[in-house]
């Protein structure tokens, strides 16, 4: 079926029908599966051979556009396509052939977390991204503690501000141990073998640990200091090479005109580390992010984590997508955040 | 004629797998005030060894090899052109150009002014504000040469800086060298593996053999000044450059084979 449409296809390479082709051999190949009810036990190959020839669609149309019509089609393209699948779920979804329990249409997620949003959970007293339409009442009925009430109520905000804080508890001491690691040869030789071991151990595994150590086991020290220690690690190792990293030749001109140590470190050191930082601060952020997801699972009342794991309990499966849907959108922001840091502190790297 | 270089049986070992290996043996030079004085050898002759000795990058084993103070103590005694430009890829061309200047604590618009000045000289000035990835390698060595002569040293030393860059950069770097020299008369060091480049650029050249690098000859360059790239084409060039190349020719051969 694939092969004979793929084959029609090849032979109006300049025509319309470099990408009709392809395009009437999907609507066939569609049609066809629907009408002999193919689709459940042959999903896989249907989905394959309509993706090859919406590839050659789109290589089909492509080869007929004019040159500056080129990076437009690619942009629009790379949206196009995950609205395509997107439309496609919502059809196998509604229309039966994924089973909507687990795989809930689009619509139905975009509805859960438009749920979520707007809604206060008056069980377990939280709300999504805590109703910050609300603020500007509270602040006239209750004042400041009327606001910090809505922030205490916010998954997103739980999640955040742990993500956060434990983020720059970890990464900011990770500098300093990683530049003097670096620096000195001593110190390394001593910390690194040791630095390394704890290195490969998952964080999430000491996390029982840290619930002993502290005196409320439930709060929220052991879920940020999790996450500052997950952080710790990569950033201070990643400083380290970056530091060890230098351009030997770029510290002995830094020394050949005149550069103390101070200077030595402030104009050659820290800005020659500064790129493999930002790769270890990046790794850690997105470690941060599963740490605090998966922390969140286990032991927690708040957090786009415990969203995720408490919808599963009562088999919201809609929302369950939503709190992911957050959850990725709290990563590309956080990431996106970081490099407009990394954009601001080194412009040379354009 | 003032001394600037000094060096007296100035030897360099250091320790190696296949035990102890000698990169400078009893090398004597002497440099005077405002001249400019080329190493030239085999590779592995240590004649960037003893540039990096006296710009203080690496330690004396055994003797002396010293730059001479001038009357100004805040003068620096070196700065060191590198081969690999070691422009800071951080900073602007301007900042680059001005870091000796700031390492000493010289304020913000004096510095300016002075790497301004510099920047023109090398045909720069437009590019002030670039970072070094934004610009070619021909003009990152003239920020790396600008940033020496901005911070005046008593002593230029230059190890191979056009080493890395193609031959029409090269040549065109070259005549600005000279341009430049004329202007400021520094005492100058510069290593180089090309005996034209040597010929064209300096007062004196002075030919070393390896293992152990020591000097083997000395030419004084009797080409009138000021040179540019017409000089390579006459025959008093010709015959110094065929006169060394005489020299040195064993030397390379016996360094190549001791590699082998």
């Amino acid at each position: 079926m694939s092969a004979g449409a793929a084959a029609t296809g090849r032979t109006g390479a300049r025509g319309p029908g470099a990408w009709l082709t392809p395009l009437v051999g999907l609507v066939v190949l569609l049609a066809v599966a629907s009408l002999l009810g193919l689709w459940r036990s042959w999903w896989w190959a249907i989905l394959g051979a309509g993706f090859v020839l919406v590839v050659l669609a789109a290589e089909g149309a492509s080869r007929r556009l004019p040159f500056r019509f080129q990076t437009p089609f690619e942009r629009a393209l790379a949206w196009l396509f995950p609205l395509l699948v997107l439309a496609a779920w919502e059809w196998l979804s509604t229309s039966g052939v994924l089973n909507p329990r687990w795989f809930p249409p689009p619509s139905r997620i975009v509805g859960a977390l438009w749920d979520l949003t707007v809604n206060y959970d008056r069980f377990s007293g939280t709300s999504l991204i805590g109703r910050p339409w609300l603020i500007p009442a509270r602040l006239t009925e209750q004042g400041w503690p009327g606001v910090v009430a809505l922030f205490n109520e916010s998954h997103v905000w739980a999640t955040l501000s742990r993500v956060i804080v434990g983020f720059v508890l970890g990464a900011v001491p990770a500098l300093l141990v990683g530049m003097v690691m670096g620096l000195n040869r001593t110190v390394r030789t001593m910390l690194d073998s040791t630095m390394s071991a704890i290195y490969v151990l998952p964080k999430i595994a000491i996390f029982p640990i840290l619930m002993l150590v502290f005196p409320d086991p439930f709060g929220e020290g052991p879920k940020v200091t999790v996450v500052a220690i997950s952080a710790f690690f990569l950033v201070a190792l990643s400083t380290m090479a970056g530091v060890q990293g230098i351009d030997k030749v770029l510290l002995q001109a830094g020394s050949n005109f005149g550069a103390n140590r101070w200077q030595m470190l402030r104009h050659v050191i820290l800005p020659g580390a500064l790129p493999i930082v930002f790769n270890g601060l990046r790794l850690a952020l997105g470690t941060a992010l599963i740490v605090i997801v998966a922390v969140e699972f286990v032991r927690a009342k708040t957090g786009v984590g415990y969203l995720v794991y408490y919808h599963w309990q009562v088999l919201g499966t809609p929302k369950m997508y939503a709190a992911l849907l957050v959850v990725m959108v709290l990563g590309v922001g956080l990431t996106a955040l970081l490099q407009l840091v990394e954009r601001l502190v080194m412009p040379w790297r354009r | 004629m003032t001394q600037k270089i000094v060096a007296l049986q100035a030897t360099k070992r250091y320790p190696s797998k296949a035990g102890m290996v000698t990169a400078l043996e009893g090398f004597d030079l002497t440099v005077a005030e405002g001249e400019f004085v080329c190493l030239v050898g085999p590779s592995g002759c240590g004649k960037s060894t003893f540039l990096r000795i006296l710009a203080g990058l690496e330690d004396l084993t055994v003797g002396e090899a010293r730059i001479v103070p001038g009357d100004d103590p805040r003068r620096p005694l070196n700065n060191v052109v590198f081969q690999e430009y070691a422009v800071f890829p951080w900073k602007t061309v301007l900042d680059n150009v001005a870091f000796g200047l700031q390492m000493r604590g010289v304020g913000k618009a004096e510095r300016y002014a002075v790497a301004e000045r510099w920047l023109t000289k090398v045909g720069l000035k437009r590019f002030a504000d670039y970072y070094p990835s934004q610009i070619s390698g021909g003009m990152k060595q003239r920020v790396s040469i600008a940033r020496a002569l901005a911070n005046d040293p008593e002593v230029l030393l230059m190890d191979e800086p056009l080493g890395a860059l193609d031959a029409q950069t090269r040549a065109v770097l070259q005549e600005e060298l000279l341009r430049i020299w004329e202007e400021t008369h520094k005492t100058v060091l510069y290593v180089t593996h090309s005996i034209e480049e040597a010929v064209l650029l300096g007062d004196r050249v002075v030919l070393m053999t390896a293992h152990p690098g020591t000097k083997k000859s000395e030419f004084v360059v009797d080409l009138p000044r000021p040179r540019d790239l017409a000089t390579t084409s006459t025959p008093e060039f010709a015959a110094l450059t065929g006169a060394i190349w005489e020299d040195l020719r064993d030397e390379v051969r016996r360094a190549m084979e001791a590699q082998a």
